[in-house]
């Protein structure tokens, strides 16, 4: 057991990372960084515990950040978003979900999975009707892949879209939407009555034959709606399809690879969080007469949870390495969430520290957008074609 | 009336930062340490882009004197809305020993250059606590002052400056061109929104030299020693008011 009469001093983990990550993003993304930053420790971390215990949607965070550009940052101007690129998403989402994962899984949602794919595959008057204004924060939208019966097998999705003259008639039900009480308009994937080709149709919200299930009681992430989406003969003009006929899986799956560079920051933001409060309160908390953080095995987790953090930098938006950054991140967050627990001791089991929210909150980023087991799958799959080649 | 604004930004060492003395005594530790814009200067920028929104100013330029990382202090000003800025080269020996009677007579040298018709800038800097630019700036130019400002705004043409003294608020009418400096309580700066972010890269920041502005950066301050703060002693508690007063006679307190 170090004394305190050592004078060595513990160099805090998070400005080792997060020095040497400013030192490598460009100018424009560094000021980006601090605004996010600032705003996450100024309006979001304060008010995280609240929503949290409240599972209330923080409708005027949104809006502000809505206001920054945060809520359609690659959209192009012109379309009323912030025009910017994947890097600075990324240092975006890190540093809102550091604040506050709830507010980081709405930001995500509504930039990767409902503008996404109608940015990437949408008409310009799609654009202008379903991206301009769920840019500002006053809407937001959701994407409905997964169904009570798949998730991880979309392609057994059972959600029906059937041509009525001029109209789609939908049928099914989605499941673990996340926004979806929130939201003001949904990507819905459905397939062609037996075949087995998927459409992306554009529904808004709400709308008659669209109906929302309960909200789900969730271990983290609360202050975000999570619900079934229940579509009874819900009928949708054919112009709202989104991209070509049977290209629906193909948008899913593109969607859902962009997306991940999303979770993978909100993962780290959260991993970061939990390595802010951990190593804050191991060098107040007094053990043997000596801050903890001098003791020996605390420092040696605190670096493992470092070291966790770097190697989960991914800033690259291909599909392989997207799925090692989101398996990765998500697997860091849940182990820093659990040592800063182990680190606070009985404060981390309670609500008056954050710890035990991270925790809850880092869970879900190896369950949603590709499970752990998925990405595995993808980067074996990836790997085994690069081989091959 | 050109309608320009020049806000000086300075670049100081982060005020969550803890402070450490470098082991010869000769200052305190920057290298490696997190800077960003002295806070007091965020309010200036923040009141001079809040003018030009009310039309009452056409062009804010950012000032920002020092090595090269003083670029980043101007590009956070140019991402809150200022419209383009200066950067005047100092650096090394120079920029150890720069203070405010340099600053001062650089700022005024650009006023004049860039015709300004106000100077808004900090009241101080969290690092050096001077708070002596504005009034020396405004001595160098003959302008009036209009300090420790916690609200400004235009009459006909006169400015209207609300300041905040040890006796409370006082109300002061100064002609233009003139210096204001701004207090805690002037605004909240906003923040910067990405797609202004984003323009920022593309608003011109011009390099000068002290030398072309005919400025002379000799000191004549001389930083003898630094040294951290005593130690805080541990108070005493004493069990009624005559006790207090006694030991306060007794420290030569009173």
């Amino acid at each position: 057991i170090n004394t305190a009469k050592k004078k060595r001093r513990v160099l805090h983990p998070s400005v080792c990372r997060s020095l040497s990550a400013l030192a490598e993003l460009p100018e424009m993304h560094q000021i980006l960084r601090q605004t996010c930053r600032d705003y996450a420790d100024k309006e979001l971390a304060p008010i995280a515990a609240k929503l949290d215990k409240e599972h209330s949607y923080p409708a005027k965070q949104i809006q502000e950040l809505g206001a920054m550009g945060v809520m359609a940052m690659e959209v192009p101007e012109e379309f009323g978003g912030a025009g910017m690129d994947y890097l600075a998403y990324s240092v975006a989402m890190e540093e809102i979900s550091r604040g506050c994962a709830s507010t980081g899984v709405i930001v995500s949602v509504n930039n990767s999975l409902y503008i996404g794919p109608i940015l990437k595959f949408g008409t310009e008057e799609q654009k202008k009707q379903w991206i301009t204004p769920f840019t500002t924060g006053e809407k937001v939208g959701c994407f409905a892949l997964s169904e009570p019966g798949n998730g991880s097998d979309a392609g057994a999705a059972s959600t029906v879209a059937s041509q009525d003259g001029d109209e789609w008639v939908l049928n099914g039900t989605k499941a673990w939407i996340t926004n979806c009480w929130d939201a003001s308009a949904t990507v819905v994937f459905a397939t062609t009555d037996k075949k087995l080709k998927h459409k992306c149709i554009l529904v808004p919200m709400p709308h008659p034959g669209l109906s929302l299930g309960k909200k789900e009681d969730k271990l983290g992430i609360r202050a975000s709606s999570t619900a079934n989406i229940i579509l009874e003969d819900c009928r949708i003009p054919l112009g709202n399809m989104l991209g070509p006929r049977g290209a629906g899986f193909k948008i899913a799956m593109q969607t859902l690879d962009s997306g991940r560079i999303g979770i993978a920051s909100q993962a780290l933001g959260i991993a970061q969080a939990s390595l802010d409060c951990a190593a804050d309160y191991a060098q107040k908390r007094n053990a043997f007469g000596a801050p903890i953080a001098k003791l020996q095995a605390i420092q040696f987790k605190l670096a493992d949870m470092a070291v966790a953090s770097l190697l989960r930098d991914s800033k690259k938006p291909f599909t392989k390495e997207a799925a090692m950054a989101k398996l990765a991140a998500s697997e860091a967050a849940t182990y820093c969430a659990h040592q800063a627990i182990q680190i606070l001791g009985g404060m981390g089991f309670v609500t008056d520290m954050p710890a035990e929210r991270h925790y809850r909150d880092a869970r879900i980023t190896e369950i949603y957008e590709g499970t752990s087991e998925i990405q595995r799958l993808v980067i074996a799959g990836q790997l085994l074609k690069e081989y091959q080649q | 009336m050109s309608g320009r604004v020049l806000v000086g930004v300075k670049r100081v060492i982060d005020y969550a930062v803890k402070i450490r003395v470098k082991p010869d005594n000769s200052g305190v530790v920057t290298d490696g340490v997190k800077h960003s814009m002295n806070p007091f200067c965020e309010i200036a920028v923040e009141e001079a882009v809040k003018l030009k929104e009310k039309k009452l100013i056409k062009e804010v330029v950012a000032v920002s004197c020092g090595p090269q990382q003083a670029q980043e202090t101007i590009r956070t000003a140019l991402a809150m809305g200022a419209d383009r800025g200066i950067h005047v080269q100092v650096t090394g020996k120079d920029y150890e020993t720069l203070g405010p009677l340099q600053v001062s007579k650089i700022l005024a040298a650009l006023a004049k250059k860039e015709d300004a018709q106000l100077i808004i800038l900090g009241k101080q800097a969290i690092d050096d606590d001077c708070n002596q630019t504005g009034q020396m700036t405004a001595a160098l130019l003959d302008w009036p002052q209009g300090t420790f400002a916690s609200e400004v705004s235009m009459e006909g043409d006169k400015l209207k400056v609300v300041r905040e003294i040890d006796g409370g608020l006082e109300m002061i009418k100064i002609n233009t061109p003139a210096v204001v400096s701004a207090d805690l309580r002037l605004n909240t700066p906003r923040y910067a929104t990405l797609p202004n972010i984003m323009k920022a890269k593309k608003k011109k920041i011009a390099n000068v030299n002290p030398a072309d502005l005919g400025v002379d950066l000799t000191s004549r301050v001389e930083i003898l020693r630094v040294d951290e703060p005593p130690q805080r002693q541990a108070g005493v508690k004493v069990e009624t008011v005559d006790d207090l007063v006694g030991k306060l006679k007794d420290t030569g307190r009173i």
